[in-house]
């Protein structure tokens, strides 16, 4: 394939088909990624949202190459041409931190105590033998664009010496030295305020725009998701729930999963009550649910099953037979709009 | 007698000593004068500027890091580095890591985290069973059982932060400090946790000290506060005159930097 490609001859960036995981477990394997399927295109930015535990990270983890050295895969990581699941050990270091970039969701467990932060996030062009002397001031201009104030001074402290919001900032300045095509960013602004996430944001953005670098963005908050992504994708227990553009999946949710989260976000510029948890407890990825994962917590199958005769026991709620027994396919609902829920429809309306 | 926390000027610096290799550098305040109290059944929240000495105050709290200058009184007694600190007041203060992961410890199971703090507290550990009292503290958190026999490398993000939740929780204490408690939660979840912290301080009369840069879960469960910026406090209101009402430049910036899900369009 030639690089002088457009994005739209070469389709999406990163393909991902049909991923499992599976991890040894104290009662036998556990499929921790179950058919995971979503793509993220050139110069786009893909967001990851989903239950705490619901396989996002180990998503990243799959694709970057840094799954549990006892893990097992199947399906496709189709990057361009090639498949990373089927490559190389050398091609996939090759490929970490040059053509595919991480930050980490723990940025103190991820970085080297004993290292300063200017040496750790100059890595990469170390490596690939920038000079010395140009080191020095790649790491500075690096702390500087992630908004560290003081980058010179900065740049030789370690990372205990850095405050929570300020380690993840050297993260994502990591991130950006090999100049990578595709960034995954699991949670990149937890610990920012809202300003200097913004700028952070923005950063994000201008590469997109600028230098048409792809982004996986993993967050629990939906309000960045609804600013920065173009498409979304839902997972629960290990799955992919509900998948389509960012916009629309936000304003009106086809799987009742995503609309759970959707109408559980705080609101800043008025009071709002702290919402109502799901019932029941997450999904456990060993003893994952028959029919629908969800099924155990869905508002929806409730409100389906009534009227329709089905083996409830009395004293139970309702589920409806059907999510029960039958595990639904990602559908296609609308064009674009996929999701994995027996009722949802172009109609439905909650 | 003053009950609860009473933090006066506290001034927290670092450095000035000179590194090994490095030159010596002057010392860098990052607390600098911050007085606040937080009362019995009083949820305090502090929020600003990353970098601020957010984390450095919790700590200081806790008796993590020895401040400068300033006191700490807890119910009137003065606070000293942890280790100096009677068993019953260590713990009645505990707190929640902004990195969770981090904050437990990598060989240990999450059950056997949460008994290593019943039999550091046995005053306060379950009488009866303590697998079934670990079962039902995980449940309060969201996590299922099959966690307790799993190390922090097996759990997620999200779920190491709920057992370092469920390990403060664990001895009872009359205050709690979180730092960046929930972030990684998903809002269900976290909507599930700030129900239990709610429940916890009528129940049991707790008072959290809430330190989150979520200005929405802030609004939802603080009574009271504090916003920092550079090391100092630069406006403390009751929560709803300061979301109405933000007085210092700061804060008027921070609100309006604050992102909605209502009203996106794309
Ligand atoms: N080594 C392991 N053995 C068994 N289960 C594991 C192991 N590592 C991770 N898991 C489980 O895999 C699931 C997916 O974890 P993952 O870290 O991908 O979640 P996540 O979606 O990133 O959650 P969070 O939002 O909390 O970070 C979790 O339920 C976790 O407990
Ligand atoms: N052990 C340390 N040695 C040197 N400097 C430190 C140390 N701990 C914190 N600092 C510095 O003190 C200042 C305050 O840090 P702190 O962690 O309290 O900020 P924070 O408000 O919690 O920020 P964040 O929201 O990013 O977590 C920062 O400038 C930080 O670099
Ligand atoms: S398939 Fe049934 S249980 Fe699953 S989300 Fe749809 S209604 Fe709910
Ligand atoms: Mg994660
Ligand atoms: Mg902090």
């Amino acid at each position: 394939m030639s690089a002088d490609m457009t994005p739209e001859d070469t389709g999406p960036l990163l393909d991902v088909r049909d991923l499992e995981v599976v991890l040894p477990g104290p009662d036998g394997p556990v499929r921790i990624l179950d058919r995971v399927s979503f793509t993220v295109g050139a110069g786009r930015t893909t967001g990851l949202i989903g239950e705490s535990g619901s396989g996002k990270s180990m998503t990243a983890m799959a694709i970057i190459g840094l799954l549990p050295r006892d893990a097992q895969t199947r399906g496709e990581l189709r990057w361009r041409s090639e498949d990373l699941l089927t490559a190389t050990p050398r091609r996939r270091r090759r490929v970490r931190g040059r053509e595919i970039a991480m930050i980490f969701q723990d940025p103190l467990a991820s970085l080297n105590p004993g290292q300063t932060i200017g040496r750790q996030i100059t890595e990469i062009p170390r490596r690939d033998g920038m000079p010395r002397r140009e080191l020095g001031s790649t790491a500075v201009d690096l702390l500087e664009r992630v908004e560290i104030p003081d980058p010179a001074r900065r740049a030789n402290n370690y990372p205990h010496q850095f405050s929570g919001g300020m380690r993840q900032r050297a993260m994502t300045a990591l991130a950006l030295a090999g100049k990578p095509q595709l960034i995954l960013a699991d949670e990149p602004t937890t610990a920012l305020d809202v300003t200097v996430q913004a700028r952070i944001l923005a950063l994000l953005r201008r590469l997109r725009d600028e230098e048409g670098t792809a982004m996986l963005l993993v967050s629990h908050d939906l309000r960045v998701m609804a600013h920065v992504a173009d498409d979304l994708v839902v997972m629960y227990a290990g799955q992919v729930c509900e998948r389509g553009p960012a916009p629309d999946v936000l304003r009106r949710p086809f799987h009742p999963y995503t609309n759970a989260l959707v109408k559980s976000v705080p609101a800043v510029h008025a009071k709002s009550a702290i919402a109502d948890p799901l019932p029941g407890s997450p999904a456990n990825p060993a003893e994952r649910p028959s029919g629908c994962a969800f099924h155990p917590r869905c508002p929806l199958t409730r409100i389906m099953a009534q009227g329709v005769s089905s083996a409830n026991a009395i004293g139970t709620p309702p589920i409806h037979e059907r999510c029960r027994t039958e595990q639904p396919e990602v559908r296609e609902i609308s064009p674009g709009r996929w999701s994995a829920c027996h009722f949802s429809s172009e109609e439905a309306v909650r | 007698m003053t009950a609860g926390l009473v933090i006066s000027d506290l001034r927290v610096t670092f450095g000035g000593r000179g590194g090994l290799l490095r030159r010596s550098e002057p010392p860098v305040a990052a607390v600098d004068g911050v007085s606040l109290r937080v009362g019995p059944r009083e949820t305090v929240a502090v929020v600003g500027e990353s970098g601020s000495g957010k984390t450095t105050v919790a700590r200081s709290i806790v008796g993590l890091v020895t401040p400068e200058a300033g006191t700490i009184t807890y119910d009137d007694t003065v606070l000293g580095p942890m280790r100096t600190r009677p068993p019953h007041v260590q713990r009645a203060i505990q707190m929640v890591f902004q990195d969770p992961r981090s904050s437990l410890n990598p060989r240990m199971t999450a059950g056997a985290i949460l008994r290593e703090a019943w039999h550091t507290h046995p005053a306060v550990a379950p009488k009866g069973d303590w697998k079934q009292a670990t079962r039902e503290l995980l449940a309060e958190v969201g996590l299922d059982p099959t966690v307790a026999g799993r190390r922090p490398s097996a759990l997620s993000g999200g779920q190491c932060q709920r057992v370092s939740i469920a390990r403060a929780l664990a001895v009872r204490p009359r205050l709690l400090v979180c730092d960046e408690a929930v972030s990684a939660l998903d809002v269900s979840v976290q909507a599930q946790i700030l129900r239990l912290l709610v429940d916890l301080k009528s129940e049991r009369d707790l008072a959290i000290v809430f330190i989150s840069h979520d200005l929405g879960v802030v609004r939802q469960i603080a009574d009271r506060i504090a916003v920092m910026r550079s090391g100092e406090l630069v406006e403390e209101a009751t929560a709803e005159d300061l979301f109405t009402n933000p007085r210092h430049p700061y804060t008027q910036m921070l609100l309006d930097a604050a992102l909605d899900l209502e009203g996106v369009e794309s």
